[in-house]
């Protein structure tokens, strides 16, 4: 992609780039040392997609998500996440630009100390919702997490599956437009994993766009959805309905 | 800012004193223990300070006639030591006070035997004045005075004084700003120690969307209540200590009470209360921004 269309795009709004709510062109990342994490990446994800990113260690899976939480900055290329330039964007409007996105993590990172019900309020504290609707839409959430009658539990008295539930309706609960997820089965039992990605695919399906990094193959090859397979810092493939393809 | 973020983001301040109750101890007995050197330093220099100045207001000079000068020109004379920037008070005392004075003092019943007044020639003048310092220059405008006999001065009160004065001054600024520095420092270190114990939680904030002033501010409201308590305990301890030390001393060592003028509890908490509070909030507000800062690019 030359710069004369790196500009022209940039120039579009995003009404213009039609339904896609996540672009990447030729997007490279280098750390310091060692070989570059992400090589020339370009994807284009459209509102209400359902895509797995797979790909053994070091394929670049974790640079992708923070390039798109923007925790990291390119080396060069162009990133837009729902209208935000992220290569431009300022700091200031950063916390701004995380309240659309709900992230899910491998190891859940729940606030230790707090409650089920504080934690996932704590996601509404942050964008200054008031008490009143907090109390109304927390056990909303939990309920459609199935978590209703453990709102006081604490963290460790949770199990794994139970966690990450949290950790879902923590990520849900201010209606994200795009929802990533970074190994969300990674710590847990099959039954649990099955139980997160169908709450995954029903959050897909009332309408937010779902990113789901994973090693789990049976669940990649049982879903049938996008999967966008990368390996040592580049695309390898990129297949609706696709599957998890082997190394070899 | 919503009224409940507000008060969400004092709670949280209050939440996180507890919840790393350990490290909230240090700082408090950390800034606690600078604040009551401080204001231990404080009491004894104003103190030390308000004994000085009683001394110095007892400093004069005294000046003696020559035979035989008019009671006129002895008026003239005290009006033109009156006018003089240096005098803060003047007071003429007449050769038969002098002599009932010494009577007083030293004579008592054996004055008896004396029919004249054998101090006819000690009428004199004794000065006050507003600063020991300027002593030097007023004596020399005295002796270039005429019809002046003998000056009386205490010159080794008077430079003694004021040198102690300026040493007291010196040696309080710096032990005040050594003792700032360290606070400050202490004080950074807990924060970051606290920041360190509560990087996942801040980082899960800065996820979620958090604005660095929403991630900061409970820091900061920890840092200023650490301030605030840290303050308030060496002030009740001072005040405590103060009024039972100046009890003690009073009783126990009674011949010094005349010499040794001690201020009311009260006139030292006039100043020390305030600028105690201000230091220990100001101390843990700088602390704590500037720790948290540093702390906060996601």
């Amino acid at each position: 992609m030359t710069e004369k269309d790196r500009k022209r795009r940039r120039g579009k709004k995003q009404a213009d780039l039609g339904n896609e709510i996540i672009t990447l062109e030729n997007v490279s990342k280098a750390y310091a040392t060692g070989a570059p994490a992400l090589n020339g990446v370009s994807l284009h994800i459209n509102k209400g997609e359902f895509v797995f990113i797979v790909g053994d260690s070091g394929s670049g899976k974790s640079t992708l998500i923070k390039l798109l939480l923007r925790e990291l900055t390119p080396t060069s290329g162009y990133i837009n996440v729902m209208g935000y330039d992220l290569v431009k964007i300022k700091h200031r409007k950063i916390p701004k630009f995380r309240r659309n996105l709900g992230i899910v993590f491998q190891d859940f990172r729940l606030l230790k100390d707090r409650n089920v019900y504080d934690n996932v309020a704590f996601a509404q504290r942050i964008i200054q919702v008031s008490n009143k609707e907090i109390k109304r839409n927390v056990p909303s959430i939990l309920s459609m997490v199935g978590l209703a009658g453990k709102y006081k539990a604490k963290p460790k008295q949770l199990s794994g599956g139970e966690q990450q539930r949290v950790a879902l309706a923590r990520a849900l609960i201010n209606k994200p437009t795009i929802l990533l997820a970074d190994e969300p089965t990674g710590n847990l039992d099959p039954k649990n994993s099955w139980e997160i990605m169908k709450l995954l695919e029903q959050i897909n399906e009332n309408g937010t766009t779902v990113l789901v990094v994973t090693h789990n193959r049976e669940i990649v090859n049982s879903m049938q959805k996008r999967v966008v397979t990368m390996k040592k810092g580049i695309v390898v493939s990129d297949e609706e309905k696709g599957g998890y393809i082997d190394e070899n | 800012m919503r009224i409940s973020t507000f008060f969400y983001t004092i709670g949280q301040g209050f939440r996180n004193i507890i919840r790393n109750k350990w490290f909230s101890l240090a700082s408090i007995a950390t800034i606690g223990a600078c604040l009551f050197l401080f204001g231990l330093f404080y009491a004894i220099i104003t103190n030390f300070q308000h004994i000085v100045k009683t001394a110095e207001e007892g400093v004069s000079v005294t000046v003696f006639f020559d035979e035989g000068v008019s009671d006129t020109r002895i008026a003239e004379i005290g009006d033109m030591i009156a006018k003089r920037v240096e005098v803060a008070d003047v007071k003429f005392v007449s050769a038969d006070e002098a002599w009932e004075s010494f009577k007083e003092d030293y004579l008592g019943e054996y004055s008896d035997g004396f029919t004249e007044n054998p101090l006819a020639d000690s009428a004199h003048y004794e000065i006050y004045l507003n600063d020991v310092s300027l002593q030097p220059a007023l004596v020399t405008y005295l002796e270039s005075i005429d019809d002046i006999r003998r000056i009386n001065k205490s010159e080794i009160t008077a430079t003694t004084l004021s040198g102690v004065n300026a040493l007291i001054a010196y040696v309080s600024i710096g032990i005040i700003g050594i003792l700032f520095a360290v606070s400050i420092f202490l004080i950074s270190n807990t924060v970051t120690i606290g920041i360190s114990v509560r990087k996942e939680e801040i980082n899960i904030m800065k996820y979620i969307g958090a604005t660095d002033f929403f991630v900061r501010s409970p820091f900061v409201i920890e840092g200023m209540l650490i301030g605030l308590i840290g303050s308030l305990v060496p002030l009740g301890l001072i005040y405590f200590i103060y009024n039972n030390v100046i009890v003690y001393v009073t009783e126990r060592f009674s011949m010094l009470s005349q010499l040794l003028s001690f201020l009311p509890v009260e006139t030292i908490f006039n100043t020390l209360a305030p600028v105690s509070v201000i230091m220990g909030v100001g101390i843990g507000f700088l602390g704590s921004i500037a720790t948290v800062r540093k702390h906060l690019r996601v």
